[in-house]
């Protein structure tokens, strides 16, 4: 009889594996599945319900990446700028030319999506749903930007999880289960042969064997100290749940990472983080310092030293960071954004019928991404027509598929004239034979966003479909004994059970350490020592070596988790998986000897942009066998012109 | 800004092996007492404030209460949400009621036929993705 500690072990055999069901999951089953046919299994694994998992759990007010009109190349150019230089032209173009119809997929399937009318008029997903042309019959949506597009989105996971569930049948998809391990193969060197995880809501621990394996958990969420402080630490930005497990499991069994520096620090309505893209974008709002100044073109020569980024026809989200905590260090703080004149200027120009309107979308914006925002207003009794808002740069994320480009390095599509370096194999392979990666996994390509997201799963779900068809012969054969993984899995239990009644109050115990304390102490160090907002987001070499060192006495330390259930087990691995992500990340940053992006971190000893040195990419490897950790430059290569 | 469960409208999914809530949470974190039959946030300080719960709660069981670290007392952002719309009731501190109510989805709950009237997959070793008939390169 299972119980607490002693699973049911559950061994499963199929061609592909899914491990994860947000945006890329998604879109991978989807696309996967059609190719697949019946020949070709497909499994697909969540640690949460496909319905609301993710980062498009909550809902989307926005559609950050649609082409439309645009030439691809300047989506690519626009990336490639925003992200100061360094990205994959390959990569990015690609998902360019893919991506519009994952968006017009959405809308068939019933995500509602604001149009525009002859007349120039907005009006919302409903209406335009019933009397206006869909995105694929040449319906013109509502830009709010360039690249994005306005939606009612509150239930856009649901719908896009429907039409992946629907693919693969629920008989081929587990939820709630936790993989918290890939497996190389026993026979052929640097290959994946399968993964690893718990349930967390029954005792059953479960054992894929895979010929193809896509690892899509998202980016890495409270690595960092986070601003918000006691009942609201969940408060973060991205996705609480989202543990560095990408990063964390595709590094452990040896596959390159790259961009891990980078990383993403939001600017974003004070405590409740809610967006500020609409607020920009749509209703054309203005940031200022607290005297009134726009920050950006108050310092516009700072910037210069970032040239030629600081010209790009969008300043770079890090710039204009950089600029903004130049006034909040300088003392002339709070940062405000100014929404009752946006919409006073809005009430000037819209029609009567659009005005009446104007309210409900600036709340929607809230109500259908970030509803915590919504509370902060309404607690705070701020209404944006008449009270300004504060705005703040979050802590520090790690992610590939927002505005930062952390990741693990792929191959490129086989198509676009790029460099061997580019691609050696199959698109969206990891340099493990049969790993794949998508969404916030792939590094050095961001803003895909939702939709790009998707896209590039259904990208890397045809290639794996590919893939196993060209290994058919292949049979898994995993390194490592089942017995001795299920003991490591589940020691934090072990140590629960042989320490817990040695005090009298169970979670003070000099035995073992809880999960959240050991997160305490991960998130202090990074913050204090690895640029989080206890600098301002400023480190140098000696800080990272120190970090370092705290890092090593924590991972010691990571035997003595303790689990006192299978909800506490989940967390102990979260976090597993979050050191290593933060290892990556402090390795990376100490390898960059330049100051790439001012306004998410500085490297003090080195403060200027280095492109004569630096304008390549970082990769890391961790051998699986050595434990050893290897640090090197590659060369980056221009695919469309840059200017520069 | 964590879910809370009102006591008298819970009725514990009537005894269901997995509360709506738990089915639902993100992060793992509507946990269901055995003993009294009803549902509790085991983890507030990990509650991301989605909702998912309270939206999918059939009792209307469960609402927000704003994080106590920061957010003064009485505001409120209370969802209704059916399967094509949502109606969100705002409650400021200071006892304005606004009411929104936005669309979710046009089409109905169930009816996505993936691959219906969906080209047959082409060439597996071209670029294009089945639904996609030309590409462009550079």
């Amino acid at each position: 009889m299972a119980e607490f500690g002693n699973p049911e072990i559950i061994e499963i055999e199929t061609d592909i594996l899914l491990i994860g069901g947000g945006m890329a999951a998604c879109g991978a089953a989807y696309e996967a599945k059609r190719w697949a046919g019946d020949d070709v299994k497909i499994t697909l694994v969540d640690k949460a319900a496909m319905d609301r998992s993710g980062a498009v759990a909550q809902g989307l007010s926005a559609i950050n990446t649609y082409i439309g009109d645009n030439p691809v190349e300047d989506y690519v150019r626009m990336v490639h700028a925003d992200l100061m230089g360094i990205t994959r032209d390959d990569l990015v173009y690609d998902v360019g030319r893919h991506v519009d119809d994952s968006v017009k997929l959405f809308e068939e399937w019933g995500l509602p999506i604001w149009k525009t009318d002859e007349k120039g008029e907005r009006h919302d997903g409903a209406v335009g749903a019933k009397k206006m042309k869909s995105l694929r019959d040449g319906g013109k949506p509502v830009r709010s930007g360039r690249w994005q597009i306005m939606i009612n989105g509150e239930g856009y996971k649901m719908i896009v999880a429907e039409a992946a569930k629907k693919a693969l049948g629920m008989d081929n998809i587990y939820e709630r289960v936790f993989i918290v391990k890939l497996l190389l193969d026993a026979n052929e060197e640097n290959r994946i042969a399968g993964a690893v995880g718990f349930s967390v809501r029954e005792h059953k621990l479960y054992v894929f064997r895979a010929n193809a394996i896509m690892n899509v958990c998202g980016g890495a969420v409270n690595v960092f100290r986070t601003r918000s402080t006691g009942e609201g630490t969940g408060r973060v930005w991205y996705p609480v749940w989202n543990a560095g497990s990408t990063y964390a499991m595709a590094s452990q069994v040896g596959a390159e990472c790259t961009m891990m520096e980078n990383r993403f620090v939001p600017t974003r309505f004070k405590d409740g983080y809610g967006p500020v893209g609409a607020w920009f974008l749509l209703f054309k709002s203005k940031a200022t310092n607290g005297f009134g100044e726009d920050y950006v073109v108050k310092n516009a020569e700072m910037l210069k030293d970032f040239a030629p980024y600081d010209t790009a026809a969008v300043v770079p989200t890090c710039l204009r960071n950089h600029a903004m905590l130049k006034e909040m260090k300088e003392g002339r703080g709070p940062i405000f954004m100014d929404t009752p004149t946006a919409l006073a200027n809005l009430a000037e120009v819209l029609t009567p019928r659009e005005l009446k309107h104007l309210e409900a979308e600036a709340w929607e914006d809230f109500l259908d991404m970030c509803i915590g925002q919504a509370g902060v207003w309404a607690g705070l009794n701020i209404r944006p027509e008449i009270s300004k808002s504060e705005l703040m740069p979050t802590e520090p994320y790690l992610l590939g598929s927002h505005s930062g480009c952390s990741g693990i390095w792929v191959s490129g599509p086989d198509d676009l004239s790029s460099p061997d370096h580019y691609h050696w194999g199959y698109n969206r392979m990891t340099t493990v034979k049969g790993l794949f990666t998508a969404g916030d996994g792939v590094g050095a390509s961001g803003h895909k966003f939702s939709s790009g997201s998707h896209a590039e799963g259904r990208i890397c779900g045809k290639n794996m479909v590919r893939f196993v068809k060209d290994h058919a012969d292949f049979k898994p054969v995993l390194d490592g004994d089942i017995g001795e993984i299920t003991e490591e899995i589940y020691k934090p239990v072990r140590n629960y059970f042989e320490h817990k009644d040695k005090t009298t109050a169970e979670d003070i115990n000099p035995f073992y350490i809880t999960p959240k304390m050991f997160q305490a102490r991960l998130q202090k160090i990074m913050d204090e020592y690895v640029a989080g907002v206890a600098t301002y987001y400023q480190t140098n070499g000696i800080m990272l070596e120190e970090g370092q060192k705290y890092l090593d006495l924590l991972k010691e330390d990571s035997v003595n988790l303790r689990a006192k259930d299978l909800h506490e087990l989940m967390r102990a691995w979260e976090n597993y998986h979050r050191v290593w992500a933060a290892e990556l990340h402090l390795r990376h940053i100490q390898f960059r000897e330049e100051t790439r992006y001012p306004g998410f971190y500085y490297r003090a000893d080195y403060p200027a942009l280095d492109e004569d040195n630096w304008h390549c990419f970082v990769n890391s490897h961790h051998d699986p066998k050595t434990g050893e950790w290897t640090m090197k430059k590659v060369p980056w290569a221009a695919l469309v012109d840059h200017g520069h | 800004m964590p879910t809370f469960v009102h006591t008298d409208k819970c009725d514990g999914c009537k005894g269901g092996e997995v509360t709506a809530c738990m089915y639902i949470c993100p992060n793992n974190l509507m946990k269901l007492d055995t003993e009294r039959m009803k549902a509790l946030n085991q983890e507030p300080d990990q509650c991301w404030e989605c909702q998912c719960c309270a939206k999918a709660c059939p009792q209307q069981a469960i609402e927000v209460r704003a994080f106590a670290d920061w957010v003064p007392m009485g505001g409120a952002a209370i969802p209704l949400r059916t399967d094509n719309a949502i109606m969100w009731t705002i409650k400021f501190r200071d006892g304005e009621v606004k009411r929104f109510k936005f669309p979710v989805r046009t089409t109905q709950v169930g009816s996505i036929d993936p691959y219906g009237n969906k080209p047959e997959p082409g060439d597996l070793n071209s670029n294009l993705l089945f639904t996609e008939s030309e590409l462009p390169t550079i």
